[in-house]
């Protein structure tokens, strides 16, 4: 009896870890805000939003949706794929840079 | 993590145990219930459905020339007599994060089968859904009321408004399913459908705690793409 309840806890995590990762994911998200509050701009801003950003996508997947704890083949099935949208990211940012030098080009010098 | 033993099969930790998921025949991922093994290749279909959302909204945000409208001034909110910059915005990010933690605390609750906790959370879980909902629904008519179409805004470049509605919409759609299903599964859980292994209303399927763990998932995915989304369209 006491051997089945020992086992049947250590499948659960502590309290704690949820407790810990949920504050902060608050304070992160605060932080976020902040930079919006004290309007800070350029690269501080982007760099700052993208940082808290994935450090809360991160600790999300990583802890309440397991992730940290799952098996290898699930978690390489599930991380792989991001690569190809990765790549659709820079096509499209080569692509929008290209659609904003035809229009400026036009724009100036005419059809 | 949770994943019942199969007989005469010990899985391995690590690209062993990968190895042996993959390279072996019949199944993979040996023991995960095949629900939750579904949902997770729901998720990352969804994964690049939001993807393409967003990018599109990179695309057309990137390469238009007229002013995208300033999202901390459209946001704001005026709260006694003070503008405050996407005031609402932050409080729905909070209430999202705390429905996502109470979800991440029922799923161990109905591990341990602890009933009760576990259908108190997933409600609570769910009236946190139900919130963020109706600031969303709040937040729309505003926008609308002061003008804003998929087609033109006052504010700047008109593409705006059809990636606000398109993204916000379509995050909103997901959050009013897990709403719904959240408030079943509250149901199904103080019924102690779980514990009892009630079959459900579209399957054969033995009722399990494991599908609180699965809604958790959908839900904790849905918390993720708010992230990007607030990151992305509102804070960028």
């Amino acid at each position: 009896m006491s051997d089945t309840k020992k086992q049947e806890q250590a499948s659960t995590h502590k309290i704690g870890i949820y407790l810990w990762i949920w504050g902060l994911l608050f304070v992160l998200s605060f932080f976020s805000y902040m930079v919006d509050w004290y309007q800070f701009q350029g690269m501080l801003r982007w760099s700052l939003i993208l940082i808290f950003m994935f450090l809360k996508a991160g600790l999300i997947m990583a802890f309440f949706m397991h992730l940290f704890w799952e098996r290898y083949a699930l978690v390489n099935v599930l991380l792989w794929p991001m690569t190809a949208i990765a790549c659709f990211i820079f096509l499209m940012v080569a692509e929008f840079e290209y659609t904003v030098f035809t229009r400026i080009f036009y724009f100036v010098v005419g059809g | 993590m949770s994943d019942p033993k199969i007989e005469g099969y010990t899985f391995k930790p690590g690209f062993k145990g990968m190895a042996q998921d993959t390279g072996s025949d019949q199944t993979m991922f040996k023991g995960v219930h095949w629900g939750k093994a579904m949902m997770w290749i729901f998720l990352l279909s969804d994964t690049f459905i939001f993807s393409c959302f967003l990018i599109s909204y990179m695309k057309g945000r990137g390469s238009t020339l007229i002013d995208w409208p300033n999202p901390s001034e459209v946001f704001g909110l005026h709260v006694f007599g003070v503008e405050v910059p996407l005031l609402l915005i932050a409080i729905m990010t909070f209430v999202l994060i705390t429905s996502s933690g109470t979800m991440a605390l029922a799923v161990k609750y109905g591990y341990e089968k602890n009933r009760k906790m576990c259908g108190w959370l997933i409600l609570a879980t769910a009236v946190g859904g139900l919130i963020f909902v109706g600031m969303q629904a709040f937040e729309w008519s505003k926008l609308i009321h002061e003008g804003v179409r998929p087609w033109e805004n006052p504010f700047g470049a008109p593409q705006f408004g059809s990636f606000f509605f398109m993204i916000t919409g379509f995050h909103g759609t997901h959050v009013s399913i897990g709403v719904i299903f959240l408030f079943i599964y509250a149901y199904k859980t103080f019924k102690g459908h779980y514990d009892e292994g009630k079959r459900g209303w579209f399957t054969t399927m033995k009722g399990d705690y494991v599908e609180v763990e699965i809604l958790g998932l959908y839900w904790h995915f849905v918390d993720l793409v708010w992230v990007f989304i607030f990151a992305f369209f509102y804070l960028w």
